[in-house]
Protein backbone atom coordinates (compact mmCIF):
# COMPACT_ATOMS: atom_id res chain seq x y z
CA UNK A 1 0.00 0.00 0.00
CA UNK A 2 2.56 2.42 1.04
CA UNK A 3 4.49 4.57 -1.25
CA UNK A 4 8.21 4.02 -1.14
CA UNK A 5 9.11 6.88 -2.72
CA UNK A 6 10.53 9.71 0.24
CA UNK A 7 7.47 11.55 0.89
CA UNK A 8 8.51 15.17 1.55
CA UNK A 9 5.37 16.77 2.70
CA UNK A 10 5.46 14.63 6.31
CA UNK A 11 8.97 16.74 6.82
CA UNK A 12 7.67 19.62 5.79
CA UNK A 13 4.83 19.39 8.11
CA UNK A 14 7.57 18.54 11.39
CA UNK A 15 9.80 20.48 10.71
CA UNK A 16 8.92 23.94 11.41
CA UNK A 17 7.64 22.65 15.49
CA UNK A 18 10.82 19.79 15.66
CA UNK A 19 13.10 22.52 15.01
CA UNK A 20 11.68 25.38 17.07
CA UNK A 21 11.33 22.69 20.28
CA UNK A 22 15.04 21.30 19.28
CA UNK A 23 16.99 24.70 19.10
CA UNK A 24 14.92 26.70 21.61
CA UNK A 25 14.07 23.89 23.95
CA UNK A 26 15.47 20.81 24.46
CA UNK A 27 19.42 21.73 22.75
CA UNK A 28 19.54 24.79 25.61
CA UNK A 29 18.30 21.99 28.19
CA UNK A 30 21.09 19.51 27.94
CA UNK A 31 23.04 22.70 26.97
CA UNK A 32 22.47 23.96 30.48
CA UNK A 33 23.87 20.55 32.41
CA UNK A 34 26.72 20.27 30.58
CA UNK A 35 27.16 24.27 31.53
CA UNK A 36 26.89 22.95 34.88
CA UNK A 37 30.05 20.74 34.42
CA UNK A 38 32.06 24.01 33.69
CA UNK A 39 33.73 26.89 35.69
CA UNK A 40 35.00 30.58 34.85
CA UNK A 41 38.75 30.39 35.14
CA UNK A 42 40.44 33.79 34.54
CA UNK A 43 37.76 34.19 31.86
CA UNK A 44 37.93 31.12 30.19
CA UNK A 45 35.30 28.20 30.41
CA UNK A 46 37.29 25.48 31.98
CA UNK A 47 35.93 21.59 32.18
CA UNK A 48 35.51 20.63 36.04
CA UNK A 49 33.35 17.47 36.26
CA UNK A 50 31.01 17.35 39.20
CA UNK A 51 32.75 19.92 41.23
CA UNK A 52 30.26 21.96 41.07
CA UNK A 53 27.52 20.20 42.29
CA UNK A 54 30.51 19.15 45.24
CA UNK A 55 30.41 23.05 46.04
CA UNK A 56 26.54 23.21 45.96
CA UNK A 57 26.03 19.90 48.59
CA UNK A 58 28.73 20.70 50.50
CA UNK A 59 30.13 23.70 50.53
CA UNK A 60 29.40 25.50 53.71
CA UNK A 61 28.05 28.76 51.97
CA UNK A 62 26.17 27.10 49.18
CA UNK A 63 24.95 24.06 51.02
CA UNK A 64 23.39 25.67 52.99
CA UNK A 65 21.67 27.95 50.70
CA UNK A 66 20.67 24.98 48.78
CA UNK A 67 19.31 22.99 51.03
CA UNK A 68 17.70 25.89 52.82
CA UNK A 69 15.91 26.48 49.53
CA UNK A 70 14.92 22.96 48.79
CA UNK A 71 13.29 22.34 52.06
CA UNK A 72 11.42 25.79 51.45
CA UNK A 73 10.39 24.14 48.22
CA UNK A 74 9.38 20.72 50.17
CA UNK A 75 7.31 22.67 52.56
CA UNK A 76 5.53 24.72 49.48
CA UNK A 77 4.64 21.99 47.91
CA UNK A 78 3.34 19.95 50.92
CA UNK A 79 0.79 22.84 51.88
CA UNK A 80 -0.38 22.63 48.07
CA UNK A 81 -0.97 18.90 48.83
CA UNK A 82 -2.57 19.46 51.77
CA UNK A 83 -4.69 22.37 51.67
CA UNK A 84 -5.24 23.46 47.47
CA UNK A 85 -6.19 20.15 46.73
CA UNK A 86 -8.11 18.76 49.24
CA UNK A 87 -10.28 22.26 49.05
CA UNK A 88 -10.37 21.97 45.27
CA UNK A 89 -12.18 18.55 45.64
CA UNK A 90 -14.29 19.40 48.19
CA UNK A 91 -15.51 22.79 46.26
CA UNK A 92 -15.55 20.03 42.47
CA UNK A 93 -17.59 18.07 44.99
CA UNK A 94 -20.30 20.54 45.50
CA UNK A 95 -20.25 21.77 42.16
CA UNK A 96 -20.91 18.80 40.56
CA UNK A 97 -24.02 18.12 43.27
CA UNK A 98 -26.53 17.56 40.35
CA UNK A 99 -29.37 19.76 41.54
CA UNK A 100 -26.80 23.14 41.97
CA UNK A 101 -28.33 26.38 41.32
CA UNK A 102 -25.47 28.98 39.78
CA UNK A 103 -23.02 26.36 39.39
CA UNK A 104 -21.52 27.69 36.42
CA UNK A 105 -21.48 31.21 38.01
CA UNK A 106 -19.59 30.01 41.06
CA UNK A 107 -17.40 28.06 38.79
CA UNK A 108 -16.20 31.21 37.10
CA UNK A 109 -15.95 33.25 39.80
CA UNK A 110 -13.57 30.77 41.89
CA UNK A 111 -11.43 30.63 38.71
CA UNK A 112 -10.60 34.53 38.22
CA UNK A 113 -8.01 34.48 40.33
CA UNK A 114 -6.29 31.59 38.89
CA UNK A 115 -5.77 33.85 35.53
CA UNK A 116 -4.27 36.43 37.34
CA UNK A 117 -0.42 37.05 36.80
CA UNK A 118 1.98 36.41 39.75
CA UNK A 119 3.19 40.09 40.21
CA UNK A 120 -0.65 41.15 40.76
CA UNK A 121 -1.58 38.33 43.08
CA UNK A 122 1.45 39.20 45.05
CA UNK A 123 1.06 42.59 45.21
CA UNK A 124 -2.30 42.61 45.96
CA UNK A 125 -2.07 39.88 48.97
CA UNK A 126 0.98 42.09 50.36
CA UNK A 127 -1.22 45.39 50.41
CA UNK A 128 -4.29 43.32 51.97
CA UNK A 129 -1.92 42.26 54.65
CA UNK A 130 -0.20 44.71 55.17
CA UNK A 131 0.14 46.39 58.66
CA UNK A 132 0.37 50.23 57.32
CA UNK A 133 -3.02 49.65 55.50
CA UNK A 134 -4.90 47.54 57.89
CA UNK A 135 -7.46 45.68 56.11
CA UNK A 136 -6.22 42.22 56.96
CA UNK A 137 -6.21 43.67 60.87
CA UNK A 138 -9.59 45.08 60.64
CA UNK A 139 -10.90 42.18 59.10
CA UNK A 140 -9.71 40.15 61.93
CA UNK A 141 -10.89 42.34 64.35
CA UNK A 142 -14.81 42.40 62.95
CA UNK A 143 -14.60 38.14 63.53
CA UNK A 144 -13.00 39.08 67.40
CA UNK A 145 -9.90 37.60 66.36
CA UNK A 146 -7.58 40.58 65.78
CA UNK A 147 -5.00 39.54 68.56
CA UNK A 148 -4.40 36.92 65.93
CA UNK A 149 -2.82 39.24 63.32
CA UNK A 150 0.39 39.39 62.55
CA UNK A 151 2.54 41.30 59.48
CA UNK A 152 3.33 37.61 58.44
CA UNK A 153 5.03 38.29 55.36
CA UNK A 154 7.70 40.35 57.22
CA UNK A 155 7.86 37.38 60.13
CA UNK A 156 10.79 34.64 59.16
CA UNK A 157 8.34 31.93 61.10
CA UNK A 158 5.39 32.58 58.85
CA UNK A 159 6.35 34.25 55.63
CA UNK A 160 7.23 31.01 53.65
CA UNK A 161 3.79 29.62 54.53
CA UNK A 162 1.49 32.57 54.03
CA UNK A 163 3.18 33.33 50.56
CA UNK A 164 2.18 29.28 50.05
CA UNK A 165 -1.64 30.27 51.21
CA UNK A 166 -1.53 32.66 48.45
CA UNK A 167 -0.69 30.40 45.81
CA UNK A 168 -2.97 28.18 46.81
CA UNK A 169 -5.38 30.95 47.03
CA UNK A 170 -4.19 31.93 43.09
CA UNK A 171 -4.55 28.41 41.88
CA UNK A 172 -7.21 26.40 43.79
CA UNK A 173 -8.80 26.65 40.35
CA UNK A 174 -6.84 24.00 38.68
CA UNK A 175 -8.00 21.22 40.98
CA UNK A 176 -11.54 22.14 41.33
CA UNK A 177 -11.97 22.08 37.36
CA UNK A 178 -10.11 19.05 36.84
CA UNK A 179 -11.97 17.22 39.90
CA UNK A 180 -15.47 18.50 38.78
CA UNK A 181 -14.48 17.27 35.39
CA UNK A 182 -14.22 14.04 36.54
CA UNK A 183 -16.59 14.19 38.89
CA UNK A 184 -18.89 14.66 35.98
CA UNK A 185 -17.94 11.82 33.74
CA UNK A 186 -18.90 9.35 36.51
CA UNK A 187 -21.94 7.69 34.92
CA UNK A 188 -25.49 8.40 36.63
CA UNK A 189 -26.51 4.53 37.34
CA UNK A 190 -23.55 3.74 39.61
CA UNK A 191 -24.58 6.46 41.60
CA UNK A 192 -28.26 5.48 41.56
CA UNK A 193 -27.18 1.74 42.20
CA UNK A 194 -25.80 3.27 45.70
CA UNK A 195 -28.39 4.86 46.46
CA UNK A 196 -30.88 1.89 46.34
CA UNK A 197 -28.31 -0.28 48.39
CA UNK A 198 -28.87 3.20 50.70
CA UNK A 199 -24.91 4.66 49.73
CA UNK A 200 -25.85 8.68 49.63
CA UNK A 201 -24.59 12.00 50.54
CA UNK A 202 -20.89 12.31 51.86
CA UNK A 203 -21.08 8.34 51.97
CA UNK A 204 -21.45 8.31 48.32
CA UNK A 205 -19.10 10.64 48.06
CA UNK A 206 -16.07 8.87 49.99
CA UNK A 207 -17.19 5.16 49.18
CA UNK A 208 -17.97 5.80 45.39
CA UNK A 209 -16.65 9.02 43.42
CA UNK A 210 -13.68 9.51 45.75
CA UNK A 211 -12.13 5.84 44.71
CA UNK A 212 -13.34 6.96 40.86
CA UNK A 213 -11.44 10.08 40.63
CA UNK A 214 -7.98 8.61 42.12
CA UNK A 215 -6.30 9.07 38.74
CA UNK A 216 -7.58 12.48 38.37
CA UNK A 217 -5.67 13.24 42.12
CA UNK A 218 -2.53 11.80 40.92
CA UNK A 219 -2.51 13.65 37.73
CA UNK A 220 -2.99 16.96 39.45
CA UNK A 221 -0.39 15.52 42.50
CA UNK A 222 2.18 15.34 40.03
CA UNK A 223 1.06 19.12 37.99
CA UNK A 224 1.24 20.83 41.33
CA UNK A 225 4.74 19.13 42.00
CA UNK A 226 6.31 20.39 38.55
CA UNK A 227 4.48 23.58 39.34
CA UNK A 228 5.72 24.14 42.64
CA UNK A 229 9.45 22.85 42.18
CA UNK A 230 9.48 25.32 39.15
CA UNK A 231 8.05 28.22 41.15
CA UNK A 232 9.48 31.74 41.46
CA UNK A 233 7.19 34.33 40.14
CA UNK A 234 5.27 35.24 43.08
CA UNK A 235 8.11 34.88 45.64
CA UNK A 236 9.88 37.42 43.32
CA UNK A 237 6.80 39.66 43.02
CA UNK A 238 6.41 39.74 46.53
CA UNK A 239 9.47 39.31 48.50
CA UNK A 240 11.94 40.12 45.70
CA UNK A 241 15.06 38.26 44.49
CA UNK A 242 16.67 37.97 47.78
CA UNK A 243 13.51 35.74 49.29
CA UNK A 244 13.38 37.46 52.37
CA UNK A 245 13.13 37.85 55.43
CA UNK A 246 16.45 36.26 55.22
CA UNK A 247 16.16 34.37 52.68
CA UNK A 248 13.18 32.17 54.97
CA UNK A 249 11.08 31.99 51.93
CA UNK A 250 13.90 31.14 49.22
CA UNK A 251 12.92 28.41 46.92
CA UNK A 252 14.74 26.94 44.45
CA UNK A 253 13.76 29.01 41.49
CA UNK A 254 14.46 32.34 43.54
CA UNK A 255 17.92 30.66 44.41
CA UNK A 256 18.95 30.12 40.94
CA UNK A 257 18.01 33.20 39.55
CA UNK A 258 19.83 34.59 42.45
CA UNK A 259 22.87 32.50 41.20
CA UNK A 260 22.50 32.95 37.63
CA UNK A 261 22.08 36.39 37.63
CA UNK A 262 23.54 38.12 40.55
CA UNK A 263 22.05 40.55 43.19
CA UNK A 264 23.82 43.41 44.63
CA UNK A 265 27.43 42.83 45.40
CA UNK A 266 27.74 39.14 44.11
CA UNK A 267 28.11 38.50 40.87
CA UNK A 268 26.34 36.13 38.71
CA UNK A 269 27.48 32.88 37.77
CA UNK A 270 26.11 31.07 34.94
CA UNK A 271 27.52 27.47 35.86
CA UNK A 272 26.73 27.59 39.42
CA UNK A 273 22.98 28.31 37.99
CA UNK A 274 23.29 25.86 35.84
CA UNK A 275 24.50 23.20 38.66
CA UNK A 276 21.28 24.51 40.26
CA UNK A 277 19.16 23.98 37.13
CA UNK A 278 20.88 20.37 36.82
CA UNK A 279 19.53 19.76 40.60
CA UNK A 280 15.80 20.89 39.71
CA UNK A 281 15.96 18.98 36.48
CA UNK A 282 16.88 15.96 38.58
CA UNK A 283 14.45 16.55 41.35
CA UNK A 284 11.25 16.86 38.84
CA UNK A 285 12.49 13.98 36.82
CA UNK A 286 12.72 11.54 39.79
CA UNK A 287 8.86 13.32 40.59
CA UNK A 288 7.77 12.69 37.32
CA UNK A 289 9.34 9.05 37.12
CA UNK A 290 7.81 7.95 40.64
CA UNK A 291 4.42 9.02 38.79
CA UNK A 292 4.89 7.54 36.08
CA UNK A 293 5.92 4.08 37.35
CA UNK A 294 5.27 3.73 40.74
CA UNK A 295 1.75 5.64 41.12
CA UNK A 296 0.58 5.88 37.49
CA UNK A 297 0.68 2.40 36.58
CA UNK A 298 0.06 0.83 40.14
CA UNK A 299 -3.59 2.73 40.59
CA UNK A 300 -6.44 0.53 40.24
CA UNK A 301 -8.67 2.34 37.31
CA UNK A 302 -12.36 1.24 36.65
CA UNK A 303 -14.27 0.72 33.44
CA UNK A 304 -16.95 3.33 33.69
CA UNK B 1 -36.75 10.72 44.10
CA UNK B 2 -34.36 10.44 46.88
CA UNK B 3 -34.68 12.88 49.97
CA UNK B 4 -30.68 13.20 50.68
CA UNK B 5 -30.25 14.95 47.02
CA UNK B 6 -33.24 17.41 47.27
CA UNK B 7 -32.50 18.36 51.00
CA UNK B 8 -33.33 21.96 51.94
CA UNK B 9 -30.66 22.22 54.26
CA UNK B 10 -27.92 20.94 52.56
CA UNK B 11 -28.60 22.66 49.62
CA UNK B 12 -28.57 26.27 52.05
CA UNK B 13 -25.33 25.03 53.71
CA UNK B 14 -23.44 24.19 50.12
CA UNK B 15 -24.59 27.39 48.92
CA UNK B 16 -23.30 29.21 51.81
CA UNK B 17 -19.60 26.80 51.56
CA UNK B 18 -19.50 27.94 48.11
CA UNK B 19 -20.56 31.61 48.34
CA UNK B 20 -18.15 32.13 51.69
CA UNK B 21 -15.32 30.99 49.23
CA UNK B 22 -16.41 33.03 46.14
CA UNK B 23 -15.97 36.05 48.36
CA UNK B 24 -12.66 34.40 49.24
CA UNK B 25 -11.46 34.60 45.55
CA UNK B 26 -13.38 37.36 44.74
CA UNK B 27 -12.49 39.74 47.97
CA UNK B 28 -8.25 40.65 47.00
CA UNK B 29 -9.83 41.38 43.91
CA UNK B 30 -12.52 43.99 44.70
CA UNK B 31 -10.57 45.65 47.08
CA UNK B 32 -7.62 47.04 44.65
CA UNK B 33 -9.86 47.83 42.20
CA UNK B 34 -11.62 49.46 44.13
CA UNK B 35 -9.68 51.40 45.68
CA UNK B 36 -7.73 52.83 42.90
CA UNK B 37 -9.89 54.98 41.77
CA UNK B 38 -10.16 56.82 45.52
CA UNK B 39 -8.04 59.59 47.13
CA UNK B 40 -5.50 58.78 48.85
CA UNK B 41 -6.86 59.59 52.10
CA UNK B 42 -10.07 57.63 51.59
CA UNK B 43 -7.85 54.78 50.75
CA UNK B 44 -6.47 54.51 54.25
CA UNK B 45 -9.42 55.58 56.18
CA UNK B 46 -12.10 53.32 54.49
CA UNK B 47 -10.59 51.11 52.57
CA UNK B 48 -13.80 48.93 52.25
CA UNK B 49 -15.87 51.81 51.31
CA UNK B 50 -17.00 52.27 47.17
CA UNK B 51 -15.85 54.97 45.96
CA UNK B 52 -18.23 57.76 45.60
CA UNK B 53 -18.38 61.51 44.66
CA UNK B 54 -16.06 62.94 47.34
CA UNK B 55 -13.44 60.32 47.79
CA UNK B 56 -13.48 59.64 44.02
CA UNK B 57 -10.11 60.47 42.21
CA UNK B 58 -8.16 59.13 39.21
CA UNK B 59 -4.87 61.07 40.38
CA UNK B 60 -3.47 57.28 40.60
CA UNK B 61 -4.02 56.26 36.76
CA UNK B 62 -2.90 59.71 35.98
CA UNK B 63 0.79 58.72 37.25
CA UNK B 64 0.72 55.81 35.72
CA UNK B 65 0.10 57.12 32.47
CA UNK B 66 2.36 59.58 33.07
CA UNK B 67 5.24 57.73 34.44
CA UNK B 68 4.89 54.51 32.64
CA UNK B 69 4.64 53.50 29.13
CA UNK B 70 1.46 51.25 29.79
CA UNK B 71 0.52 51.22 26.36
CA UNK B 72 3.60 50.04 25.10
CA UNK B 73 3.95 47.31 27.69
CA UNK B 74 0.26 46.32 26.63
CA UNK B 75 1.46 46.17 22.88
CA UNK B 76 4.48 44.34 23.73
CA UNK B 77 2.46 41.76 25.41
CA UNK B 78 -0.42 41.57 22.83
CA UNK B 79 2.64 41.24 20.35
CA UNK B 80 3.90 38.57 22.00
CA UNK B 81 1.29 36.54 22.90
CA UNK B 82 -0.60 36.60 19.68
CA UNK B 83 2.54 35.77 18.09
CA UNK B 84 3.33 32.87 20.03
CA UNK B 85 -0.33 31.58 19.58
CA UNK B 86 0.04 31.69 16.36
CA UNK B 87 3.16 29.99 15.75
CA UNK B 88 1.56 27.29 18.48
CA UNK B 89 -1.28 26.21 16.51
CA UNK B 90 0.35 26.05 13.14
CA UNK B 91 3.45 24.55 13.53
CA UNK B 92 1.85 22.28 16.63
CA UNK B 93 -1.21 21.32 13.96
CA UNK B 94 1.22 20.49 11.47
CA UNK B 95 3.40 18.32 13.73
CA UNK B 96 0.37 16.71 14.82
CA UNK B 97 -1.36 15.94 11.82
CA UNK B 98 1.79 14.58 10.18
CA UNK B 99 1.93 12.35 13.62
CA UNK B 100 -1.65 11.29 13.11
CA UNK B 101 -2.11 10.42 9.49
CA UNK B 102 0.96 9.40 8.50
CA UNK B 103 3.04 5.86 9.01
CA UNK B 104 6.53 6.77 8.50
CA UNK B 105 9.74 4.87 10.74
CA UNK B 106 9.89 6.65 13.68
CA UNK B 107 6.32 7.89 14.08
CA UNK B 108 6.25 6.93 17.68
CA UNK B 109 9.80 8.09 18.60
CA UNK B 110 8.80 11.25 17.25
CA UNK B 111 5.94 11.44 18.82
CA UNK B 112 7.30 10.97 22.55
CA UNK B 113 10.31 13.33 21.94
CA UNK B 114 7.41 15.87 21.60
CA UNK B 115 6.10 14.53 24.38
CA UNK B 116 8.95 15.13 26.47
CA UNK B 117 8.40 18.92 27.07
CA UNK B 118 4.82 18.58 28.96
CA UNK B 119 6.32 17.81 31.83
CA UNK B 120 10.12 19.29 31.90
CA UNK B 121 9.80 22.87 32.20
CA UNK B 122 11.73 24.96 29.72
CA UNK B 123 12.58 27.24 32.74
CA UNK B 124 15.38 24.34 33.49
CA UNK B 125 16.99 25.82 30.19
CA UNK B 126 17.18 28.81 31.46
CA UNK B 127 20.91 29.75 31.78
CA UNK B 128 21.52 28.32 27.88
CA UNK B 129 18.82 29.91 26.70
CA UNK B 130 20.07 33.05 27.75
CA UNK B 131 23.14 32.53 26.24
CA UNK B 132 21.82 31.59 22.25
CA UNK B 133 19.78 34.43 22.16
CA UNK B 134 22.81 36.91 23.01
CA UNK B 135 24.80 34.83 20.64
CA UNK B 136 22.16 35.07 17.71
CA UNK B 137 21.28 39.16 19.06
CA UNK B 138 18.02 38.26 20.00
CA UNK B 139 18.18 39.00 23.71
CA UNK B 140 15.98 42.37 23.99
CA UNK B 141 13.63 41.65 21.29
CA UNK B 142 10.35 40.11 20.79
CA UNK B 143 11.44 37.59 18.78
CA UNK B 144 13.28 36.06 22.05
CA UNK B 145 9.79 35.49 24.25
CA UNK B 146 8.02 34.50 20.76
CA UNK B 147 10.32 31.96 20.26
CA UNK B 148 10.54 30.26 24.18
CA UNK B 149 6.65 30.69 24.32
CA UNK B 150 6.38 28.40 21.40
CA UNK B 151 9.06 26.40 22.06
CA UNK B 152 6.88 25.71 25.33
CA UNK B 153 3.40 25.24 24.19
CA UNK B 154 4.28 22.84 21.36
CA UNK B 155 4.72 19.91 23.21
CA UNK B 156 1.40 19.91 24.79
CA UNK B 157 -0.55 21.53 21.90
CA UNK B 158 0.75 18.94 19.39
CA UNK B 159 -0.34 16.17 21.98
CA UNK B 160 -3.95 17.64 22.21
CA UNK B 161 -4.13 18.45 18.21
CA UNK B 162 -3.04 14.76 17.30
CA UNK B 163 -5.85 13.01 19.81
CA UNK B 164 -8.18 15.11 18.25
CA UNK B 165 -7.37 15.16 14.67
CA UNK B 166 -7.65 11.07 14.67
CA UNK B 167 -11.14 11.58 15.04
CA UNK B 168 -11.55 13.30 11.77
CA UNK B 169 -13.04 10.53 9.10
CA UNK B 170 -10.72 8.71 7.08
CA UNK B 171 -13.05 8.81 4.63
CA UNK B 172 -13.11 12.72 3.91
CA UNK B 173 -9.59 13.01 3.41
CA UNK B 174 -9.70 9.80 0.69
CA UNK B 175 -12.11 11.85 -1.29
CA UNK B 176 -10.17 14.82 -1.02
CA UNK B 177 -6.98 12.70 -2.46
CA UNK B 178 -9.19 11.09 -5.03
CA UNK B 179 -10.34 14.38 -6.48
CA UNK B 180 -6.92 15.43 -6.60
CA UNK B 181 -5.94 17.80 -3.48
CA UNK B 182 -2.41 18.37 -2.41
CA UNK B 183 -1.63 16.68 1.40
CA UNK B 184 -1.30 20.58 2.04
CA UNK B 185 -4.26 20.99 0.97
CA UNK B 186 -5.87 18.54 2.66
CA UNK B 187 -4.45 19.53 5.53
CA UNK B 188 -5.47 23.34 5.40
CA UNK B 189 -8.97 22.83 4.14
CA UNK B 190 -10.19 19.57 5.07
CA UNK B 191 -8.60 18.78 8.80
CA UNK B 192 -7.73 22.14 10.27
CA UNK B 193 -11.56 23.91 9.64
CA UNK B 194 -12.47 20.13 11.37
CA UNK B 195 -10.31 21.00 15.05
CA UNK B 196 -11.29 24.15 15.42
CA UNK B 197 -12.86 23.28 18.63
CA UNK B 198 -9.64 21.75 19.69
CA UNK B 199 -7.62 24.78 18.46
CA UNK B 200 -9.49 27.33 20.59
CA UNK B 201 -8.69 24.89 23.99
CA UNK B 202 -4.94 24.91 23.03
CA UNK B 203 -4.59 28.90 22.09
CA UNK B 204 -6.60 29.69 25.68
CA UNK B 205 -4.31 27.08 27.46
CA UNK B 206 -1.65 29.30 26.39
CA UNK B 207 -2.78 32.46 26.65
CA UNK B 208 -2.64 32.82 30.01
CA UNK B 209 0.66 31.46 31.17
CA UNK B 210 2.45 33.42 28.21
CA UNK B 211 0.48 37.06 29.35
CA UNK B 212 1.41 36.21 32.91
CA UNK B 213 4.88 35.31 32.33
CA UNK B 214 7.40 37.28 34.17
CA UNK B 215 10.40 34.96 34.23
CA UNK B 216 11.20 34.90 30.73
CA UNK B 217 10.87 38.93 30.32
CA UNK B 218 13.04 39.52 33.51
CA UNK B 219 15.43 37.70 32.11
CA UNK B 220 15.41 37.90 28.20
CA UNK B 221 13.87 40.91 27.76
CA UNK B 222 14.14 43.70 30.25
CA UNK B 223 14.45 46.55 28.39
CA UNK B 224 12.21 49.41 28.10
CA UNK B 225 11.16 49.23 24.63
CA UNK B 226 10.58 45.22 24.94
CA UNK B 227 8.86 45.11 28.40
CA UNK B 228 5.36 42.98 28.53
CA UNK B 229 2.77 44.02 30.86
CA UNK B 230 3.31 42.16 33.55
CA UNK B 231 7.47 43.02 34.27
CA UNK B 232 6.37 46.33 33.60
CA UNK B 233 4.15 46.63 36.32
CA UNK B 234 6.21 44.61 38.20
CA UNK B 235 8.84 47.17 38.01
CA UNK B 236 6.73 50.10 38.16
CA UNK B 237 5.04 48.59 41.62
CA UNK B 238 8.57 48.33 42.85
CA UNK B 239 9.80 51.99 41.56
CA UNK B 240 6.32 53.46 43.04
CA UNK B 241 5.95 51.35 46.60
CA UNK B 242 5.27 54.08 48.64
CA UNK B 243 2.47 55.73 46.06
CA UNK B 244 -0.43 53.54 46.96
CA UNK B 245 -2.83 55.56 44.66
CA UNK B 246 -0.07 54.51 41.49
CA UNK B 247 0.16 51.24 42.79
CA UNK B 248 -3.51 50.50 43.26
CA UNK B 249 -3.93 51.61 39.41
CA UNK B 250 -1.16 50.06 37.62
CA UNK B 251 -2.69 46.74 39.42
CA UNK B 252 -6.11 47.64 38.55
CA UNK B 253 -4.58 47.90 34.76
CA UNK B 254 -2.77 44.91 34.77
CA UNK B 255 -6.18 43.39 35.93
CA UNK B 256 -8.24 44.93 33.32
CA UNK B 257 -7.39 43.09 30.51
CA UNK B 258 -6.68 39.79 31.53
CA UNK B 259 -10.46 39.83 33.45
CA UNK B 260 -12.17 41.18 30.26
CA UNK B 261 -10.45 38.41 28.28
CA UNK B 262 -11.09 35.45 30.60
CA UNK B 263 -15.10 36.89 30.29
CA UNK B 264 -14.56 36.29 26.80
CA UNK B 265 -12.90 33.35 26.72
CA UNK B 266 -14.18 31.62 30.07
CA UNK B 267 -16.86 29.25 28.56
CA UNK B 268 -14.00 28.14 25.70
CA UNK B 269 -11.34 27.52 28.98
CA UNK B 270 -14.20 25.96 31.12
CA UNK B 271 -15.11 23.54 28.19
CA UNK B 272 -11.43 22.95 27.26
CA UNK B 273 -10.61 21.95 30.81
CA UNK B 274 -13.53 20.07 31.65
CA UNK B 275 -14.10 18.09 27.97
CA UNK B 276 -10.81 15.96 29.65
CA UNK B 277 -8.16 17.72 27.03
CA UNK B 278 -5.88 17.23 29.37
CA UNK B 279 -5.58 13.70 30.55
Amino acid sequence: MQLPRLRWHIAVFLAPAVLIYSTVMIFPLFNTLRLALYAEVDQGRVFVGFENFRTLFFDPIWSEQFWNALGNNFWFFLIHMLVQNPIGIALAALLSHPRLRFAALYRSAIFIPTVLSFVIVGFAWKLILSPIWGIAPSLLDAVGLKSLFAPWLGKEEYALTTLAMISVWQFVGIPMMLIYAALLSIPEDILEAGEIDGVTGLAAFWKIKLPLILPSIGIISILTFVGNFNAFDLIYAAQGALAGPDFSTDILGTFMYRTFFGFQLQLGDPHMGSAIAGAMFAIILVGVCLYLFGIQTRMRRYQL
Amino acid sequence: MNTARSNPINAALMHGALILYTLIALFPVFVILINSFKSRKKIFREPLALPDAESFSLVGYQTVMKQGDFILYFQNSFIVTVGSLTLILLFGAMAAFALSEYRFRGNMLMGLYLALGIMIPIRIGTVAILEMMVATGLVNTLWALILVYTAQGLPLAVFILSEFMRQVSDDLKNAGRIDGLSEYAIFFKLVLPLVRPAMATVAVFNMIPIWNDLWFPLILAPAEETKTLTLGSQVFIGQFVTDWNAVLSALSMAILPVLVLYVIFSRQLIRGITSGAVK
